[in-house]
């Protein structure tokens, strides 16, 4: 009961912001269950994501915001017992009634908690998607390799060593090249799954430099475990318990003055 | 007395190893102490006579077509095999199946291979005794082999590399071809060459599917004697230890060849890693 | 928004990729099914050939199992005597091989020094992907002759050279699984026991063996199947006598033996009788991994 009542708060909230918000909306949920097996993870969550913004999810770990990220580009079909109902609108299309899970992905860039970029040169790397789309010409390649690479603020490092191995870079290099890599396919939006969790605390801060960066040309939903991350890079945060969207508001909102007091206590470091 | 008794059990240890070191030296010591002798380039290049003396090149050349037909055959089979059960299925009744055939297959005896190859490729398929039938046996039998280890290969590939092709927008398969199985690749080698020693060492089975001729076999479709049937030939009919020991040396040394080879690439797939 | 339009072309140029997975996943799943399709085809032909003698012809398969004779020329074929043998030859180098393996596997993983095992086991490793008649090669150079010599037989081939030979071959890898297995069990349990005062040998038998059990019992069963199925080089050692062994030092002619010496030139009933050893020989198998099975899964209770 509780929660339909909240859910109808948040959708309120939400179509009040759309009255004074010239954002269009990029990215909307509506009604989202989702299920492994026979456990529910995700609770009707609604929720519209606006474009050229940072929208952070937060929540104490199993609380479903991986999960939910992961419904965005679809990585959840890699598992067989999931089960999806509701809707998923990303720039009006419905992801999930369409076949096309690869336009969806390429559209849909992800960036993952601990860097996987694949055992070959940096190069390759960031070529790697492109190539994939059929793009075969070198010099296209090397423009989007260095524009990408330039996008992830790491063409300085890594330039004079694009032929060699990306393993053999330092955490937080992978990390920025494996944004390189999701930029170079030219999404839409790039999801982020606690992009900074593996990498130290100056790595971290080059990478949020760059998400403020990158907001400019791409709407940006991460995933964080990190408050005070989540306070300094994004414009909107969702707290997420239980598989519940509890709050959805402007970021400065939800950390000021949160209206359910569980945001309070998960904000104000009480649980989680 | 505890302390007798540990002594005691130390003892027998010590023993057991000994006397299996010792025996399998003498072993491996007495073939080339016996066929040493015989091994020149006449014995190895030149071409085999009935009459006393002449060379093995014939076998060798069998038993290398052997392994290349079977293994040309089973290779990317097993590989696809593998890359179904471990990339694609659905845990289910189907994937149990497989798995059950594929174990089940291990346990079979060469000698049964060897009647199905019989009457299966030799009669009903009437290829006749020959190099094709004894492939297409071996082919059987060394598949489950490289079924498993390439599946075991494939395991050892993070999952977060197929993630991070997929979350491209690549598809299972440019993901399977681009990253999986380049870096299964080492592990899947050295199952194939793990493979080819087995067919090498394999007789009973050839023994019923590629006869007995000591002669250079004309094609695929000739029947012909590989190393192994041929050490066992001469050892059985003419008591020719001396002609068996050095067939033995040159299995032996192929043996040893494949296995350097097998610890040479997964050492380099450990340095490939970091 | 996107245009529309646009998103249809992309959609277009995917249907390519779209098809070629659905192609390859079903390419993928044939090439699984090949090695049901080919444990089908084996068990079918063997099957059939081996019991068509029995449904068509009305030959009796009590006769065949506990017949004595194996006469073709006289249309007599009972096996008995192989299956006597077989059973002889495989509970021989059971018995001979298995404890000098498991002792060796147990002084390389606990006893001794590391220089040691590092050369040993990977030698005793490479000497399990020997062939195996290489063995049978040496048991009639080095066995045969001394069993003749030392025990004043007038032929050495005979039941004790199978199962030597057997037992030898066995000894690789037998060695080379129990090892894994004894090197798998964690520190913890030997630290346990020793810090309880119990002495390292000890620990090693009451501790370490008994929780590497499940290992060992693999090592067991694959040294058996070695053994059971090996044909070329027991032939070479076996006399091959049709006779119901009495001693060890008789001449045999186990159930693999039997088929590859007589399908080179068999046909018809006779051919299809060798099938019907085949399946003995295959059900023994089947039923021997079952009893070692449940012994194993017993024992671990």
């Amino acid at each position: 009961m509780n929660t339909t009542l909240e859910r109808k708060e948040v959708k309120e909230s939400a179509n009040v912001e759309h009255q004074n918000d010239q954002r269009s909306v990029k990215i909307s949920v509506r009604d989202l269950d989702l299920f492994y097996g026979e456990n529910q993870a995700l609770y009707q969550v609604s929720l519209d994501i606006r474009e050229k913004e940072v929208t952070a999810l937060i929540g104490p770990s199993g609380c479903g915001k991986s999960t939910f990220l992961r419904t965005l580009n679809r990585m959840n079909d890699l598992i067989d017992s999931v089960r999806i109902n509701g809707d998923i609108h990303i720039n009006g299309n419905n992801i999930y009634q369409s076949k096309d899970v690869i336009e969806l992905r390429t559209k849909v860039g992800m960036v993952f908690q601990k860097p996987n970029l694949f055992p070959m040169s940096i190069y390759d790397n960031v070529a790697y998607g492109p190539r994939m789309q059929g793009i075969k010409n070198k010099k296209e390649l090397n423009k989007i390799v260095e524009e990408s690479l330039r996008g992830a603020a790491i063409w300085d490092e890594v330039k004079d060593r694009l032929k060699t191995s990306a393993l053999g870079l330092s955490g937080g290099q992978q990390q920025r090249v494996c944004i390189a890599r999701a930029i170079a396919m030219k999404p839409d939006v790039i999801l982020m799954d606690e992009p900074t969790s593996a990498l130290d605390p100056i790595s971290t801060l080059k990478v949020e430099e760059l998400i403020a960066h990158l907001k400019k040309d791409y709407t940006i939903v991460i995933v964080t475990h990190n408050m005070q991350q989540a306070a300094r890079v994004s414009d909107k945060t969702a707290f997420f318990l239980n598989g519940e969207v509890i709050e959805f508001e402007q970021t400065d909102q939800i950390f000021s003055m949160p209206k359910d007091s569980r945001t309070e206590d998960y904000v104000t470091g009480r649980f989680g | 007395m505890r302390k007798f008794k540990d002594n005691l059990l130390l003892g027998l240890l010590w023993f057991g190893a000994f006397l299996t070191v010792a025996i399998l030296l003498i072993i491996v010591g007495y073939i080339f102490y016996k066929g040493i002798g015989l091994i020149n380039l006449d014995f190895i290049f030149g071409d085999y006579s009935p009459v006393g003396g002449g060379g093995i090149w014939p076998m060798i050349i069998t038993t290398i077509y052997t392994i290349v037909i079977s293994l040309v055959i089973a290779t990317p089979v097993g590989i696809l095999a593998a890359v179904y059960l471990q990339e694609y299925a659905k845990q289910g009744k189907l994937v149990r199946m497989i798995r059950f055939a594929t174990e089940s297959l291990t346990g079979i005896p060469s000698i049964i291979y060897g009647l199905f190859g019989a009457v299966f490729f030799v009669t009903t398929l009437a290829m006749g005794m020959s190099i094709i039938s004894a492939s297409l046996t071996l082919t059987i039998i060394v598949l489950p082999v490289i079924i498993r280890t390439t599946e075991e290969a494939l395991k050892t590939v993070p999952a977060s590399y197929r993630e991070g092709s997929l979350a491209l927008g690549s598809t299972k398969l440019q993901t399977l071809y681009k990253v999986i199985l380049p870096s299964a690749m080492p592990g899947i080698l050295s199952g194939i060459i793990l493979s080819m020693g087995r067919i090498i060492g394999e007789s009973a089975a050839i023994f019923l599917t590629a006869g007995t001729v000591a002669a250079m076999p004309e094609g695929i479709f000739s029947s012909a004697r590989t190393l192994t049937v041929h050490s066992y030939l001469v050892t059985q009919e003419s008591g020719d230890i001396e002609l068996a020991a050095a067939i033995g040396i040159v299995l032996i040394v192929m043996i040893l060849a494949l296995n350097f080879a097998a610890t040479f690439i997964s050492k380099k797939l450990n340095k490939a890693d970091y | 928004m996107p245009n529309p339009s646009e998103v249809k072309q992309t959609n277009k140029s995917n249907r390519l990729k779209y098809i070629m997975e659905f192609i390859s996943e079903k390419l993928f799943l044939i090439c699984a099914l090949i090695s049901v399709l080919s444990l089908f085809l084996i068990i079918g032909f063997v099957f059939f050939k081996g019991s068509n003698p029995f449904i068509a012809d009305g030959y009796s398969f009590i006769d065949f199992i506990f017949g004595s004779d194996w006469i073709p020329s006289e249309d007599k074929y009972g096996i008995f005597p192989m299956i006597v043998a077989s059973i002889y030859a495989t509970i021989g180098a059971l018995v001979i091989g298995v404890p000098i393996g498991l002792l060796t596997a147990i002084f390389l993983s606990e006893i001794a020094p590391k220089p040691i095992a590092k050369i040993i086991s990977p030698a005793v490793q490479l000497l399990a992907g020997i062939p195996s008649v290489l063995y049978g090669v040496f048991g009639l150079a080095i066995i045969v002759p001394f069993l003749q010599n030392n025990l004043g037989l007038v032929k050495g081939q005979s039941l004790i050279a199978v199962i030597l030979v057997l037992a030898i071959m066995m000894l690789p890898t037998i060695v080379t699984v129990a090892e894994t297995a004894i090197r798998a069990v964690p520190k913890t349990y030997r630290e346990g026991s020793l810090a309880l005062g119990a002495s390292p040998i000890g620990t090693i038998f009451k501790v370490v063996v008994p929780a590497a059990k499940s290992g060992i019992m693999a090592a067991i069963v694959l040294g058996l199947g070695r053994a059971i199925g090996e044909t070329m080089a027991v032939i070479l050692v076996a006399g091959n006598s049709l006779i119901i062994p009495t001693s060890l030092t008789d001449s045999v002619r186990p159930l693999t033996t039997n088929i590859a010496l007589e399908m080179g030139y068999a046909y018809g009933t006779h051919q299809e009788m060798l099938f019907a050893t085949g399946i003995v020989l295959f059900s023994f198998i089947l039923i021997l991994n079952f009893v070692l099975a449940k012994i194993s899964s017993k024992g671990g209770k």
